[in-house]
């Protein structure tokens, strides 16, 4: 089990190293992390979902 | 022996309004507060059809991200830095404490984005709107003062980086970010105090005036768009 997570982990540092020095994005005078555009991104696809996906419904609720 | 003084008030009158007690402030603040919250409006068993969409799961997110935030909180203040620090466990209760306030942050701002487009402050809900706002940035400075609470390099860099920006204001006379001691005491006590009481009147407030309804596809008002009455209807999930 131990293993398996150090694989994993191992796995993840490799995708994403959170060692190094942070990344930024740089558009004019605005300087964002690419981390917090990340989340930002999340954010956005987030609420795009929560709009559109169906919410379900229990039998007997009127509309 | 010993003399007792006759007990002549009958035990179902202890709860029992009586019209010579309707002066007294606890009598005025009772019927005020029985009003203004029902105990069905407080506590419904259902919520309008339109919160059946998934938009208006947020803020119920939110709570609970708060909710964890601040058992974590209460866990790592009982055991302390050294054990938050070195225990495999304090490792990880520290790592419940920050993901749940990410969380709770992520919930908010969706929450926050969904409100604004659906104009939330409509019937009578701008004080539901602006203790939200008002908590939302009172949070923020919560958050901010426990990255300086971490006693590690990234908290150095955080305060070092502020002062400056604080001391611009004018608020660094009394507001310290590299006083290690009071930005603790700001975090662990102060703001998260005035965030849980900024979030308990807004879902108080939520309750009173009702779920903001969605806008209405024809020109007139939608049904819901008054201050909520009992709850018109029918969707038995608990969602803000």
């Amino acid at each position: 089990m131990q293993m398996l997570g150090a694989a994993v982990m191992s796995l993840l540092g490799s995708l994403v190293d959170l060692s190094g020095p942070g990344r930024y994005v740089h558009w004019g005078f605005i300087q964002i992390s690419v981390a917090n555009l990340v989340v930002i991104g999340l954010m956005v696809l987030v609420f795009v979902a929560a709009i559109l996906i169906p919410f379900r419904r229990h039998r007997g609720d009127d509309r | 022996m010993t003399d007792t003084l006759p007990d002549t008030t009958p035990p179902d009158s202890v709860a029992a309004d009586r019209p010579e007690d309707a002066d007294q402030w606890t009598a005025k603040l009772r019927h005020a507060a029985v009003e203004a919250l029902p105990p069905e409006r407080l506590m419904p068993d259902r919520q309008p059809a339109y919160v059946a969409s998934w938009i208006y799961v947020f803020g119920v997110l939110t709570l609970a991200a708060l909710a964890v935030v601040i058992l974590t909180g209460t866990v790592l203040a009982i055991f302390g830095p050294s054990w938050w620090h070195e225990s495999s466990t304090g490792l990880f209760v520290n790592s419940l404490h920050l993901w749940s306030v990410e969380v709770f942050f992520f919930a908010m701002v969706v929450h926050l984005w969904g409100k604004f487009f659906m104009a939330a402050w409509r019937g009578r809900r701008r004080a539901t709107w602006i203790t939200g706002v008002v908590a939302f940035v009172i949070s923020v400075g919560a958050a901010f003062t426990g990255y300086l609470s971490q006693q590690n390099f990234d908290s150095q860099w955080i305060s070092t980086q502020a002062k400056d920006g604080i001391n611009a204001t004018g608020a660094g006379a009394i507001f310290n970010v590299t006083n290690f001691g009071q930005m603790l005491m700001w975090h662990i006590m102060l703001l998260p105090l005035v965030v849980v009481l900024l979030v308990g009147l807004h879902v108080l407030l939520v309750r009173r005036r009702g779920v903001v309804p969605p806008f209405a596809l024809s020109p007139e008002p939608p049904a819901g768009s008054e201050p909520a009455g009992p709850p018109q209807a029918t969707s038995s999930q608990e969602q803000s």
